[in-house]
């Protein structure tokens, strides 16, 4: 496998982006990104368009992203991997030219998701994460909150989590958001604000949800000679990716107070990387809820099974100054959540 | 008494497109502002609706079952693991040959929420409580949990499934009881 780095990134404004259609939105974070590589399209080879569509007019949005971003004979490969759709198109990309399939790759992350009303949302997702027929058919079983919700209850009768302590997470992730010009929500709330939201799915409230969001987001991949002929200096090289997942049917799961998917694919990372949890400074994590953050602090190791809802984050240990600092662009809670929306250079 | 569903969605739907036309009448496209009165959106003069149908072929004993107040689980019957789903394959053993069984019923809950936001297909419930209970046998199933306040579940609450007809639509269905103890 080549060494493969990061040469340039580009983003778009969060948030319910009526002002365009998917092709300008995906074009917003391209043209940033060929800006930031000083690239042009013909130095593309191909690329790839992570979305989970179905909320948007084009069902199938790959090719139009392809065509108005000016790359029409340059792939595209589409990619979807529900809530991790962006970084399974970085991962595809990068796979690209680790193998040697080509030198340069782009990694596109578009979701337009505001096209329908949330009822419509709400009935696309059940069809979107999960068993549809056996657990949204029969028991309308809202895809993500209530898979996380019963994380949470699940989470908070064996551990003594709080909603208190979930909801400092939602403060810590507005505090940064507040200063990030692209987040949906550009304001600072309080734990009073987050525990008075309207219940969502007990016992998860509106502020320990992230949003229905439109965004996009893109990298240009190369390879190690491709960036020495370049001349870029600075390339953000990726030491490592982990993928996993877990099973479809929420009862085939292990237990409900942590993701395996997140250890396994954690653990493979720090193996290839060959660090350990406790060497991470900074981290970028899937906080689409309250909950999945404290999750994430345990599965990921930065803290054992049940102590990220304790004093861990009510001491800041996840916070600039704690043990490591966590979602310090605002997250999926404040900046937004757009399904296929690149997470891992956020 | 609440709207039944059929009604609730023609009714949703009537009013979009009475609108729409409005707009197209006076305009001559269908171009208007977005919710907020920001950016202007066309909206999609050719409607999609969506409704699936799904094989049920190969389980079809399952649903067989509910007829006669049972739930049943599959039982691969060379490795002995049990589907909750049933399924008709074992990808492990590469094998088809399953045994229909009765599921125990009795249970204990692993986790549950009480969904407060809904579908528009389920807006004609009362707040409902999913729950995640694991089976005497081993697996775990998930349904809703009837309770009349949701304030007493507990997590290790034992519960017992039982087959139960969803109103309104009318179709067999099972859900959990609270085992009194």
């Amino acid at each position: 496998m080549r060494k493969v780095g990061i040469i340039g990134v580009g983003q778009s404004v969060f948030g319910v982006r009526n002002d365009v259609t998917i092709q300008e939105l995906a074009w917003e974070a391209v043209k940033e990104a060929l800006e930031d590589a000083g690239l042009t399209q013909k130095d593309i080879e191909i690329s790839i368009v992570g979305s989970a569509g179905t909320r948007t007019y084009e069902l199938y949005p790959a090719v139009p992203v392809n065509e108005y971003s000016g790359f029409s004979e340059k792939g595209p490969l589409r990619v979807e991997a529900a809530c991790a759709t962006g970084s399974a198109a970085l991962a595809v990309a990068y796979n690209m030219v680790a193998s040697g399939f080509v030198d340069i790759a782009l990694a596109i992350g578009v979701e337009k998701m505001n096209e329908v009303d949330t009822a419509t949302s709400l009935a696309v997702g059940g069809r979107g994460g999960g068993n549809y027929l056996w657990e949204y058919h029969f028991y309308g079983t809202t895809f993500p909150p209530a898979y996380y919700a019963l994380y949470a209850t699940a989470h908070m009768a064996k551990f003594g989590t709080t909603e208190e302590q979930l909801a400092l997470v939602r403060v810590k992730n507005q505090k940064y958001a507040a200063r990030n010009p692209k987040a949906q929500f550009q304001f600072e709330v309080t734990v009073e604000d987050v525990l008075k939201s309207r219940p969502i799915t007990w016992p998860l409230k509106l502020y320990d949800c992230s949003a229905i969001t439109d965004g996009a987001a893109a990298a240009i991949v190369a390879s190690e000679d491709a960036i020495r002929k370049l001349h870029i200096d600075t390339p953000v090289w990726i030491e490592a990716i982990g993928y996993a997942s877990d099973t479809s049917n929420i009862t085939r799961r292990e237990d409900y107070v942590s993701l395996k998917a997140t250890k396994i694919a954690a653990q493979m990372a720090y193996k290839k990387a060959g660090i350990e949890p406790k060497d991470v400074e900074v981290a970028e994590v899937h906080d689409c809820f309250t909950i999945a953050e404290i999750m994430a602090y345990e599965d990921l190791g930065f803290v054992e099974k049940g102590r990220g809802g304790g004093k861990f984050i009510e001491e800041g240990q996840s916070d600039i100054g704690g043990k490591v600092a966590v979602n310090l662009s605002g997250g999926l809670l404040g900046k937004g959540h757009p399904l296929g929306g690149l997470r891992a250079w956020r | 008494m609440v709207m039944s569903l059929e009604a609730r969605y023609e009714e949703f739907w009537r009013q979009s497109i009475k609108q729409l036309n409005e707009v197209v009448k006076a305009t001559g496209l269908p171009i208007a502002p977005d919710e907020k009165g920001q950016y202007s959106l066309w909206y999609d003069v050719r409607e999609m609706r969506l409704r699936f149908s799904i094989s049920v072929e190969r389980i079809k004993r399952f649903f067989e079952g509910l007829r006669e107040g049972k739930v049943y689980a599959t039982r691969c019957r060379r490795c002995g693991r049990y589907y909750f789903p049933p399924q008709a394959d074992c990808p492990y053993c590469k094998a088809s040959d399953m045994d229909w069984v009765e599921v125990s019923g009795e249970g204990e809950l692993l986790t549950y929420t009480v969904i407060n936001t809904k579908p528009l297909t389920y807006s004609h419930y009362p707040d409902y409580v999913v729950a995640i209970a694991r089976m005497r046998e081993g697996f775990n199933v998930l349904a809703w949990l009837r309770v009349d306040d949701p304030k007493r579940v507990r997590v290790g609450m034992r519960v017992r499934l039982q087959v139960v007809r969803r109103e309104p639509e009318g179709y067999l269905t099972y859900e959990f009881v609270p085992v009194e103890q």
